[in-house]
């Protein structure tokens, strides 16, 4: 089973040291959020991790280093979904997802490959789009084609760099449904980068809490979210409710300090989970 | 009120995960849909979106695939067709049957087919010409395609590195500052050099700076800038004939054709043309963006690298030869694109034969539309070139880029 394991990672760029001394371990089958304020090194440690950057300290995948692994081998096991989505000029979806078999595929595209980026987009519900041109896709469906490729790579983790910053909320759960369906079907480890706590705290199984670049702290949502925590890494006053379970961050605004009532929204929220 | 959509909403949403959770089999392979949205709309039929079967997604690639290879095969046949009648232009007029015949007799003398004066204009004069046009053509294509896909720039074009003032320094100075160290070569060989050393030089500048695409361009424009000034100094300085050959020698012109030309320029495009078609779904890749590539496992610095030494190469040889033929570079690529798609597996092989049927139509009307007098090629590939790809601009009407 793979375990990923993040040991004493430091990265810095001439003259700005971004990260420190960063360690932690996932499992399989686990989803990990990464959250922070921006600027806390979130995106550095992804692209880190999938080794865009060179750190410092050493990544182990099944007790391998990543660090001095060959680049191939190393798309074979760690898909990137970016935040941002670009693909080649005039590509369509089929094509862009295509680009996911690159590691495994020869220079002719094989029929399983094929197969295997039709099975992607069919699971994905974008199958109706695979001809379509990728540029004309809204942010929401360049997100799911994006992750279709990452899928299509089969690796045994999957980065996500802060995939719902730019979707409406039905789309932000479309996302992390898949990718939690995924990590738990596929047994495949998850690290995902988000700044919305309350989705970090409903999918994700433990979380690491950066700030300025080193491990405020790390942990289960629960024992991780509590006013004071908030308000010294987000420099935020908040409430922290419990809706089903699952801390809920609600933050208050300046013109509400002292005015706030917390029993004005436990009431409502205090429902059992669904069996 | 307010408090009650709240619950509400938070209600729905996890009724509806939940229900995503029981109709999603953790075991399935079979083809079950994980939209969210899917699951959603069971509640709200208005949320409902089609979605394409496996056998569908499938069978419209394959449609797509059909349609890039039809492609390619079509414009072979163009090119075909169109050295028929480029070779049955001139002062001696000849009619298609007798241009196949001749060309079919010379490709395979053990046919019987008499020799005939067609036989010399065709295969000594025309065909010459002709093959140097094509050959051109697609280097100049091929090199287009892989400048814009590995700078991700649509405006990129062989001579975006300073390629084209380099040779014409080169040239300049063999025509103007007399450097002959290569006698009748000269020319030539100068260009070919100087265009081959700006290349490197850029290289060197842009490597220190991590062979960005940005680093790139600004490397190639300094550089650029830098030698047209030693041109128009030299110009300058150069008597009015001088001046008048450089002049005539940057316009470009495939008039310096003969078979050994046209051999020295075959074998540089056979040896980096298929060598780009090697790395073509990288450069596809890499057109997603450094980060995707390197991600998807792609050494992003050492293809960029190896790929505009081999696209400079391209248009090294063809400058040197033929002088500055613009435009074929920048347009036969959008022109493939346009028709077939951003993959670099065909867009490649799609601008050789484009790029080479359009220098192939631009000479054809360059050296009968006034003849006996025959204008540079550089001249009449923008003079055709672009009614043509206005046309084709114009009717796409999705979003260039």
């Amino acid at each position: 089973m793979v375990n990923l394991e993040i040991n004493d990672v430091s990265f810095s760029y001439p003259g700005a040291d971004i990260l420190h001394n960063i360690t932690f371990s996932i499992g399989p089958g686990e989803m990990t959020g990464l959250i922070g304020p921006n600027g806390s090194g979130k995106s550095t440690l992804i692209k880190c991790i999938d080794t865009i950057l060179k750190p410092k300290g050493s990544i182990l995948l099944s007790g391998k280093d990543i660090l001095t692994m060959p680049r191939v081998d190393l798309a074979k096991s760690i898909g990137l979904v970016p935040q941002h989505g670009t693909s080649a000029m005039d590509s369509t979806v089929f094509e862009t997802v295509l680009m996911g078999r690159r590691p495994h595929a020869a220079w002719r595209i094989s029929e399983e490959d094929i197969n295997k980026v039709a099975h992607a987009l069919e699971r994905l519900g974008i199958g109706d789009m695979a001809m379509r041109d990728f540029s004309s896709l809204s942010g929401g469906q360049k997100q799911m084609v994006l992750l279709a490729r990452a899928i299509c790579q089969e690796p045994e983790v999957l980065l996500l760099d802060e995939p719902t910053s730019a979707l409406d909320i039905r789309h932000q759960l479309e996302v992390l449904e898949i990718v939690n369906h995924l990590v738990k079907e596929r047994n495949m480890s998850a690290i995902i980068a988000l700044h919305d706590l309350n989705l970090g705290a409903r999918y994700t199984d433990s979380m690491v809490m950066l700030r300025q670049g080193v491990i405020f702290s790390a942990g289960s949502p629960v024992d991780l979210y509590t006013p004071e925590m908030i308000e010294e890494v987000y420099g935020v006053k908040a409430e922290i409710i419990s809706v089903l379970g699952k801390p809920h961050v609600v933050p208050i605004r300046p013109v509400e300090y002292g005015h706030f009532r917390p029993d004005d929204f436990k009431a409502e929220v205090s429902m059992e989970i669904p069996a | 009120m307010i408090k009650f959509k709240y619950s509400t909403i938070i209600h729905t949403l996890f009724q509806n995960s939940n229900i995503a959770s029981q109709h999603i089999s953790m075991n399935d392979h079979q083809g079950v849909s994980l939209r969210y949205c899917e699951v959603m709309s069971q509640h709200n039929p208005e949320n409902s979106q089609s979605n394409a079967s496996m056998s569908e997604i499938q069978s419209s690639y394959y449609r797509y695939h059909s349609r890039k290879v039809l492609f390619l095969l079509s414009v072979s046949f163009g090119i075909l067709f169109l050295v028929g009648i480029a070779a049955s232009f001139g002062s001696y007029e000849l009619d298609l049957v007798s241009v196949y015949t001749t060309i079919f007799a010379g490709i395979f003398p053990g046919m019987g087919i008499p020799e005939s004066v067609a036989n010399t204009i065709i295969w000594d004069i025309r065909l010459p010409r002709i093959s140097m046009a094509i050959v051109c053509g697609a280097s100049l294509g091929v090199a287009g395609a892989i400048l814009q896909g590995v700078l991700r720039n649509p405006l990129a074009e062989p001579f975006t590195l300073g390629i084209s003032s380099a040779a014409a320094m080169g040239a300049s100075l063999a025509i103007i500052g007399g450097l002959k160290l290569f006698g009748a070569y000269s020319v030539v060989l100068n260009a070919f050099i100087s265009a081959f050393l700006a290349t490197m030089v850029i290289y060197s500048i842009a490597k220190s700076k991590g062979m960005t695409p940005e680093a790139i361009i600004l490397a190639g424009i300094a550089i650029m800038f830098l030698l047209d000034a030693v041109t128009s100094f030299m110009q300058y300085l150069g008597t009015a004939e001088q001046v008048q050959a450089v002049v005539f020698w940057m316009m470009g012109s495939v008039s310096v054709a003969n078979w050994e030309t046209v051999f020295i320029v075959f074998c540089i495009a056979v040896i980096a043309i298929p060598y780009l078609i090697y790395k073509a779904s990288d450069l596809t890749i890499i057109g997603a963006g450094d980060e995707t590539a390197h991600s998807l496992g792609i050494n992003v610095e050492h293809v960029r690298m190896r790929t505009l030494i081999f696209a400079a190469l391209l248009t090294a040889s063809v400058t040197a030869f033929c002088g500055i033929i613009g435009f074929v570079g920048l347009v036969s690529p959008h022109i493939t694109r346009m028709a077939i798609g951003g993959d670099n597996r065909y867009v490649i092989p799609g601008s050789a034969l484009v790029g080479g049927i359009l220098l192939l139509g631009a000479d054809t009307v360059a050296r009968t539309i006034l003849a006996p007098m025959i204008l540079p090629v550089g001249i009449m590939t923008a003079l055709v070139g672009v009614p043509f790809f206005m046309f084709l601009f114009m009717r796409k009407r999705k979003e260039l880029w």
